[in-house]
């Protein structure tokens, strides 16, 4: 492959991370929070078909991407809604949202399927996408891409360098630390689980106005999207940059999966399309093994030098979750 | 605000009904079709006929079987994702027995219960998976289990298009399919085989009695409900999470195996078409209880079967039943928050 | 500030946990407030620092009527409490645990806030690095924390709940150093503490409560025996003393020695024969939880010997303790004790012997409607347990216990229960006594642990006392060595002052 085709396939690698970036970094904001969205999936899915048939209906992109964040943002308020004020289960509705938003979407993006509809244009900047590789990299993308890697260092900003931020780390971890200092706990958690929600449904039109624009109903390749998400959000430890490195090593495993093709003509195509999901289970597994008993005690066991070695490269890789996740807090 | 004693939780039940049917009415008008017409095709399409009951039936075997499997990790406190997955591999199980029979020349009953068998151990040992990875790998089931069941359809995927595939060149439409013989009979003329039934019927049965009636079944439910103190109590609460971990696994994979042996004849890409998901509904629905489990499990089912007709009738997506069958799990998990917040009346003496 | 509670009352059901409590604290004063477990000390604090509300009763601050509501009033009024666990958010750093909470714009005011730390601590001899992970600071330390945060923000009135537990005596003296600073200042500090030495030592007035009344206030110069009464009361006939004939000890530790999160305990040397029963008697959280829970396995020491019957047992699972004839019964009943969600029956047939796969249903329910009758519990077979009242509850979990056990281990066995449910209760575990069992039990109930006991361990911050005789123990002595007096010096390895004869350590 040449030097250029390899810029272009991973630009193209970085365009087709953007709606992951998206879902990642609105879950990791509502996970900080200390709620669990597991809807993701079939909101994605909803706010993609109803951001491309707002688009087609009005040949507004505008108001298509507009419409993405507020179906985000309504099933995340009923999430919210059930948990926080209802007491819920967070897994059950959850899940609950995620199959029933995926039905919905295909029956009501029915009429839509096949129709093409606005698409984001790209948007190269001038000057800045001649640099040399760096240019055609990441300054030749569209403007949802661009928004994508300007919310990372948000997003990241927003939680690690500012004193909201520092508010919304409190909620998750300790609520009732932050509940004696004035903060209030489950408005906050409200606001976030919202927040991230819209960011999510960011993530639909992301896909149906820009990276595989359109719908196609059941083969849009869609489906999944949300549950990676879901993943890369504990693989990235709660941390916007590190979620972000994630979803873009997800896109890139998918891409090498096609380009390997050519040189794989035995591996039927589809496998090495679903194969980075597996990787997602022994990350899944690497980021929280140090966390259990037995490692605990094997490590005990150990000559000093071993354990000190090991220890430091589980603490690297360990995603410790936001130790009041998915538990009610109760305002007494 | 106090509630009046009269408010059950049948009434509130209703309740959520109605307002679901409410709900999915609204869908339908949005979409611009005729709600009346689309519930009556649904209802058409589902029990119209023996031929429509019978596929009812059809859809109904492997729901219960994964059904009454998740009963028994949501005893034990568990949330097993996983379960589409352990379908997945009951049926690549019976298709990989299958095949072996076929090449060894062996008799179609043994072949085809042989077939059953593998593919509950297929199901068993893909579920302990996620079990050891949960109580080892510190790998929160949910998580385990979606990413297994990636990995159950990458399997699929690989094995169709690669060692299993069609003489030719794989295709999407499956590996190749079994001869007559060595499938499970049908009744003349419809889809339905008595034998699925039965396994479906059997299975459901040890579960409950399993559940209700045996000493497991209590400790299951000890564990499900305080694990701490079941502990301390004495009851082995690893050993009754793995247990229940491979007791679904094995329902699962029973289920795969007759879709492959009763249903589609072959492995294809998505053999376990939902009926894990479906089934963690009808769970949820039914509040854990075994009892009123079939009869919702055959709702649900002829709900999926009658919105076939959609597409054909009325030009709608069938999906519409996965829209009213979540409605129905949202507003009856909605109605219970609404009870318990009435039951929390403020009452200034609560125990310290 | 002057602090005035007029008339508390606090009942949690038919549990009076404030009966009619009235203190005056003038500003700039140091107030002991001293009690046992469950007199109704942190009930009162909780009151006064937002997190309850008073059933009837007034607070009145410099002279003025106080509405508290929530902690966050406490805030604007001036009220700051610090809790034996701290509130703090351990993932954070320091700096941002300071600022949490307080309003200002988009940017942490990072540079003002470090300055008023820095200047805070050094002002009270604090060492506390601004940019350390709170979960690594040691529980003085975010104390500490916690206590400039709390000046920071303008507290006029601390109040400190058992603050010493688990800090270092280094610590200590700088935290007493600058509470005495504080009070100069005009600060009104409460110090809620069960250690007599350190309450004499500090303070400047002294309120004693006991079942949830003022029983007495004293001012300087203290006598500890004065306040012993005050805390303890006397003992009340508790029915027939069992006599013990001891046999072969059943459980032995040597030399055991438990890391906690907050403390160290031991070493600690103790044995249990057949028909003993053992006493370990303290504050909660003075590590005789620990040790109870380590003799059944369910922790492990760092150091020593465990030995059930002679077999050395140290590193064995719970369930291999269980196998051997231990039996336990956790102080948290609906946490760790029973299954909210299950009946009666269900929890008999959970405990029962299982005869094969079948669920003896029937066996099951006449076995709880005959312990039902036995205890005296208030409910019916099908009651869920989640309905019973406390009391029904702590007979449910004795109810439970296995028979023919070789060693019995209680957390405080009889919480909750009036005075005859006391007696009722000991006249059943006299019998397993009298059966072969050998039991252990912590209580923090003076008058039981002194009636009932053959032989008493005192626990004191981690330190435990040589066994002492039940019979030759009085209330004083006990309450004294509760409150940390009478024990030598910590590098010494003498017997208390109290009398201890034969009996210490190992029987051979």
């Amino acid at each position: 492959m040449t030097g250029e085709a390899l810029l272009i396939g991973l630009a193209g690698v970085l365009a087709a991370a953007g709606p992951i970036v998206f879902a990642a970094l609105g879950e990791t904001l509502t996970e900080r929070a200390g709620v669990i969205n597991l809807s993701v999936n079939g909101t994605i899915l909803l706010s993609a078909m109803a951001s491309f048939a707002v688009a087609v209906s009005t040949g507004s992109l505008a108001l298509g991407f507009l419409t993405g964040m507020l179906v985000g943002a309504l099933v995340a308020l009923v999430v919210a809604g059930f948990s926080i004020s209802l007491r819920q289960s967070q897994v059950a509705v959850g899940f609950v949202l995620a199959l029933m938003c995926r039905d919905l979407s295909y029956f009501l993006g029915n009429p839509y399927m096949g129709l093409s509809g606005p698409r984001l244009p790209s948007l190269a900047i001038p000057g800045l996408q001649d640099i040399p590789i760096l240019g055609p990299l990441l300054f030749r993308q569209d403007l949802l891409t661009y928004l994508s890697f300007v919310l990372i260092f948000v997003t990241w900003a927003w939680v690690f360098r500012t004193r909201p931020g520092l508010s919304l780390i409190s909620v998750g971890e300790r609520p009732a630390a932050a509940y004696v200092r004035g903060i209030r706990v489950n408005r906050l958690r409200t606001l976030y689980t919202v927040l991230g929600g819209a960011l999510v449904g960011l993530a639909g039109p992301a896909f149906s106005l820009s990276v595989k624009a359109g719908w196609k109903g059941t083969i849009s390749g869609l489906d999944g999207i949300g549950w990676i998400a879901l993943a890369i959000t504990i693989f990235g430890g709660w941390n916007p940059i590190r979620a972000a490195f994630g979803a873009y090593l997800f896109a890139f495993l998918q891409w090498l999966g096609l380009v390997l093709q050519a040189s794989l003509p035995d591996v039927p195509s589809q496998v090495l399309q679903v194969a980075p999901f597996p990787l997602m289970i022994l990350a899944l597994l690497l980021v929280n093994i140090g966390n259990t008993e037995w490692i605990e005690r094997t490590l005990a066991a150990l000559p000093d030098s071993t354990r000190l070695l090991i220890a430091r490269v589980l603490r690297s890789l360990r995603a410790q979750p936001p130790a009041s996740l998915g538990v009610p807090f109760e305002q007494e | 605000m106090k509630a009046p004693r009269a408010v059950s939780g049948a009434g509130l039940r209703l309740v959520a009904v109605g307002l679901a049917l409410l709900f999915t009415t609204i869908v339908l008008v949005i979409s611009g079709a005729p709600p009346l017409e689309a519930y009556r095709q649904i209802l058409v399409g589902s029990l119209g006929s023996f031929k429509k009951v019978t596929d009812v039936l059809v859809a109904w075997v492997p729901l219960v079987l994964a059904t009454s499997g998740l009963l028994v990790t949501f005893a034990g406190g568990l949330w097993n994702i996983g379960i589409e997955g352990q379908i997945t591999l009951g049926a690549i199980f019976a298709t990989g027995a299958l095949r072996a029979a076929l090449d060894a020349g062996t008799a179609p009953a043994p072949a085809i219960a042989g077939a059953v068998v593998a593919g509950i151990v297929g199901g068993a040992l893909w579920a302990l998976l996620a079990g050891l990875l949960k109580v080892y790998g510190g790998v929160n089931e949910i998580f385990g289990g979606l990413g297994l069941n990636f990995v159950a359809v990458s399997l699929t995927l690989w094995l169709i298009f690669g060692p299993w595939k069609r003489p030719g060149v794989g295709s999407m439409s499956g590996t190749e399919p079994f001869p007559d013989f060595l499938s499970l009979p049908a009744l003349e003329g419809y889809r339905l085989s008595p034998w699925g039934l039965v396994v479906a019927i059997l299975g459901f049965a040890v579960i409950f009695f399993l559940l209700q009636g045996t000493t497991f079944g209590l400790r299951l439910k000890a564990v499900g409900k305080n694990a701490r103190a079941a502990f301390l109590l004495g009851v082995p609460t690893t050993r009754h999470m793995l247990a229940a971990f491979l007791l679904c696994g094995g329902l699962g994979g029973a289920a795969g195996a007759i879709q492959v042996t009763a249903v589609y004849h072959r492995l294809i890409p998505s053999i376990s078409s939902g009926y894990g998901y479906l089934g963690l509904m009808v769970a949820m629905l039914v509040n854990f209880q075994p009892l009123w489990m079939p009869l919702l499990a055959f709702f649900f089912a002829a709900l999926n079967i009658g919105s076939i007709q959609l597409p054909i009738v009325l030009r709608l997506d069938s999906s519409l039943a996965g829209v009213l069958q979540g409605a129905l799990v949202l507003f009856v998990l909605a109605m219970e928050g609404v009870r318990q917040r009435w039951r929390r009346t403020p009452a200034p003496g609560g125990e310290a | 500030m002057r602090v005035d509670l007029r008339d508390i009352h606090k009942s949690f059901g038919p549990v009076r946990a404030n009966d009619g409590i009235s203190l005056s604290i003038p500003a700039g004063t140091i107030q002991g407030v001293l009690g046992e477990n469950g007199a109704g000390k942190s009930t009162l604090m909780k009151i006064l620092s937002g997190y309850q509300r008073a059933d009837r009763g007034e607070i009145w601050l410099d002279g003025r009527p106080a509405h508290i509501a929530s902690p966050q009033d406490t805030g604007r009024y001036g009220i700051g409490m610090l809790h034996q666990d701290p509130l703090d958010v351990p993932p954070m750093r320091v700096l941002d645990n300071f600022l949490l909470g307080r309003d200002g714009g988009l940017r942490p005011q990072r540079r003002a806030a470090r300055l008023a730390l820095t200047e805070l601590a050094a002002r009270f001899g604090f060492d506390l690095d601004p940019e350390a992970y709170v979960e690594a600071l040691t529980v003085g330390q975010r104390q500490q924390l916690e206590l400039v945060r709390l000046l920071w923000l303008g507290a006029r009135v601390l109040i400190l709940d058992e603050p010493t537990t688990g800090i270092s005596a280094l610590q200590k003296e700088a935290l007493f150093a600058s509470l005495r600073r504080l009070s100069e200042e005009g600060r009104t500090i409460i110090f809620v503490s069960h250690k007599l030495e350190e309450v004499e030592s500090l303070c400047h007035r002294v309120a004693v409560l006991r079942r949830g009344r003022l029983v007495g206030e004293a001012a300087p110069p203290y006598e500890t025996d004065r306040l012993v009464e005050m805390m303890f009361g006397r003992a009340v006939s508790l029915g027939s003393r069992l006599e013990a004939t001891s046999g072969a000890p059943v459980l032995e530790l040597d030399n055991v020695v438990i890391e906690d999160r907050r403390m160290t305990v031991g070493p600690v040397s103790l044995y249990a024969a057949r028909q003993e029963i053992i006493g370990l008697a303290g504050m909660e959280g003075s590590g005789q939880q620990l040790v109870l829970r380590a003799c059944a396995g369910l922790i492990r020491p760092v150091h020593g010997r465990i030995r059930l019957d002679g077999a050395p047992m140290l590193g064995h699972s719970y369930h291999a303790f269980l196998r051997r004839g231990v039996g336990f019964m956790p102080a948290a009943r609906l946490e760790e004790g029973l299954i909210p969600g299950l009946d009666l029956t269900e929890h008999f047939a959970l405990t029962g012997e299982s005869r094969g796969l079948l669920l003896q249903r029937q066996a099951a329910q006449r076995r709880a409607e005959e312990q039902i009758d036995s205890f005296k519990i208030k409910g019916t077979p099908s009651s869920p347990v989640e309905a019973l009242s406390g009391g029904n509850q702590q007979r449910t979990l004795l109810a439970l216990l296995r028979e023919n056990l070789s060693l019995l281990l209680l957390e405080h066995p009889t919480r909750g229960l009036d005075i005859e449910s006391v007696v009722w209760i000991w006249e059943k575990l006299k019998e397993r006594c009298r059966q072969g069992t050998a039991i252990i039990f912590v209580s923090s109930d003076l008058d039981e642990i002194l009636h009932y006991s053959d032989r008493i361990h005192v626990f004191f911050g981690g330190r435990v006392s040589p066994s002492l005789p039940a019979r030759s123990t009085t209330v004083e002595e006990l309450g004294q060595l509760i409150g940390g007096k009478g024990w030598p010096a910590p590098r010494g390895a003498e017997a208390p002052a109290a009398r201890a004869p034969a009996g210490q350590g190992s029987p051979r």
